[in-house]
């Protein structure tokens, strides 16, 4: 501290209290929402003290969804959790595969497919977005659990991060293990991936939010009501008759969205931070 | 960089490789390459033949007056979530900075927004800010303004720059507050020994030193208002009223599901990567030169 200023640290408090609240505020009427039936909503005098309707909420939007998307939003979410393990394991998977490879073989092309991965950075799936829906179709992958996921583990994040870390290992280990005779997949096994736990984690943590707040390619994808995902989900229960939308389900199962990703923020914090920076290197 | 050890032999390298090429050269360059090429055909009304038509597929889009209206959106939409996101985020930053009691969690939570889907904050802020029965809509009605996000453009986009920068600026908050803890005390010290109080402190030498950061998480920005905020737009506004914030990615969506014309949105796809592709290009050489600094 430069310098003591009682003001000073009075207004820090007042403005980070200021920015809580007014980050906190629209998911507490969210979670207010929940608490209600749709009549008191409708009427724009909702309370700003919980009701008494969250167990009828809950249970009515987990096992039978709205008046609109007769899904149960239970199915939803497994769908988002089978979709966000799936690109999280998976890029995991790849990425830390040809990151191997690319730092420990010496091979023909070897920059060239580094080049190759490394310009998928640049290309957003948004960009790209009915070629690949049509290639998808063409495969027969519409409506699948494949479809949801390969093409978004498609990236080149995780083997920059994964290459970026080799990179740092000492090469007398690899050397050492050479010496002892092990081989490269005993290598790989014994001295890499113990080695690259904590990167995993992270990697692991920011892919599993990206894979479930996952929007446009669901939306395009999927055309069964049981193939949605919740993010999507919810998208169908606000219709644009408002009359008819049933605001305590929609704000119901925007509760429920938020609930995975939010507590892998806050409990897993060091390891999402540590992601996050590391990935936007 | 390059490893001084290696393990030998070619077969095991190019199978561990495999997978990741399969992937990316399926569902990145063949996608990639098919936009491109559909970008100079026209299909036509079927979608039975397609002839090859050069670039008037690009004619015919700088010929629309949305295209145009789609781009000055953008850009709008994009300056004022990355200004207000990122103002915000610093002024949130240099205050968690200071070393005050509770700061862990504090951080902890402004950053958990971060963990929210696009689509999902757009759907928290419709419903604060819902026309009938928005409980922030009420005071705002109350001082005399007829709020209505559905048919008023203005107060759409409004709608659209807050539940936006609401969920961008737990991101920029975390790398202003890597970047300020990395300032080094002794300057900060330094410059209160030379009689700088902490406002001129802030513009003199810490602003200064965080431009890097800034730089950064600019270009950051932009990409995120122009790819990630679909979500947001699609569930807040769709598009509406009557097209007035369709962005450009927006547009891509729109024109090639609901109008189903192909060449063109093939065409403004190929317009956006070599935006995408301009702005990454921006940000390595900003890199290579945090490097050598």
């Amino acid at each position: 501290m430069v310098e003591n200023r009682p003001f000073a640290q009075f207004m820090a408090y007042l403005t980070l209290a200021l920015g809580v609240v007014i980050v906190a505020f629209p998911v507490y009427l969210a979670v207010m929402a929940s608490t209600f039936d749709t009549a008191t909503i409708i009427n724009g005098n909702m309370p700003l003290v919980p009701g008494d309707q969250a167990a009828e909420n809950y249970n009515r939007t987990l096992l039978y969804g709205g008046m609109h998307a007769r899904q149960p939003v239970g199915g939803m979410m497994f769908n988002s959790m089978i979709m966000a393990l799936g690109i999280a394991i998976g890029k995991i998977l790849i990425s830390i595969l040809s990151a191997f490879a690319v730092v420990y073989f010496k091979f023909p092309f070897r920059k060239t497919a580094f080049w190759i991965i490394f310009i998928t950075l640049m290309l957003p799936v948004e960009v790209r977005i009915y070629p690949t829906y049509k290639i998808v179709a063409d495969l027969g992958l519409l409506d699948t659990y494949t479809g949801l996921v390969m093409p978004l583990i498609a990236s080149a994040t995780g083997t920059l991060l994964f290459r970026q870390f080799f990179m740092t290992i000492p090469d007398e280990l690899l050397e050492a293990s050479k010496i002892d005779g092990a081989g490269a997949f005993r290598f790989f096994k014994d001295t890499l991936l113990p080695l690259s736990m904590t990167t995993i984690a992270a990697l692991f943590v920011i892919q599993f939010i990206y894979g479930w707040n996952q929007y446009l390619w669901p939306l395009l994808i999927t055309t069964k009501s049981s193939m949605q995902t919740i993010v999507i989900g919810i998208k169908m229960m606000i219709t644009t008759t408002d009359a008819l939308t049933e605001w305590n389900v929609a704000m119901t199962t925007a509760v429920l969205a938020m609930l995975p990703p939010v507590l892998v923020v806050i409990f897993m914090q060091r390891l999402f931070v540590k992601g996050l920076v590391e990935t936007e290197k | 960089m390059e490893k001084r050890a290696h393990i030998s032999g070619w077969t095991l390298p190019l199978l561990l490789i495999l997978p990741q090429m399969a992937i990316t050269v399926i569902f990145f360059y063949w996608p990639a390459s098919q936009a491109i090429w559909q970008s100079f055909l026209r299909e036509d009304a079927f979608g039975l033949a397609s002839e090859f038509v050069g670039f008037e597929n690009y004619v015919s889009l700088f010929e629309q007056p949305e295209y145009y209206r789609a781009m000055v959106t953008t850009a709008i939409f994009s300056s004022l979530v990355a200004f207000f996101s990122l103002a915000c985020a610093l002024l949130l930053a240099t205050q968690a900075d200071k070393n005050i009691r509770g700061g862990q969690a504090f951080k902890t939570f402004l950053i958990w927004p971060y963990a929210v889907a696009p689509a999902i904050a757009g759907v928290l802020w419709l419903f604060m800010f819902h026309p009938t029965l928005g409980t922030l809509s009420k005071p705002i009605k109350a001082i005399g303004i007829d709020w209505n996000p559905m048919l008023n453009a203005n107060h759409a986009m409004t709608l659209l720059v807050l539940s936006a920068t609401w969920k961008q600026i737990s991101y920029n908050f975390l790398f202003f507050l890597a970047g300020l803890q990395a300032i080094p005390k002794s300057v900060i010290e330094a410059a209160a020994i030379d009689g700088a109080g902490p406002l001129r402190r802030f513009w003199t030498v810490i602003f200064p030193l965080l431009s890097p950061t800034t730089f950064f998480l600019l270009v950051v920005n932009i990409v995120y208002v122009f790819f990630d905020t679909f979500g947001i737009i699609d569930a807040v506004t769709g598009g509406g009223p009557a097209g007035q914030t369709t962005t450009l990615v927006y547009k891509v969506y729109a024109d090639g599901r609901l109008g189903g014309d192909l060449g063109g949105s093939a065409a403004q796809s190929v317009i956006l990567m070599i935006i995408v592709i301009a702005l990454t290009a921006i940000q390595f050489r900003y890199v290579e030169r945090k490097v050598q600094y």
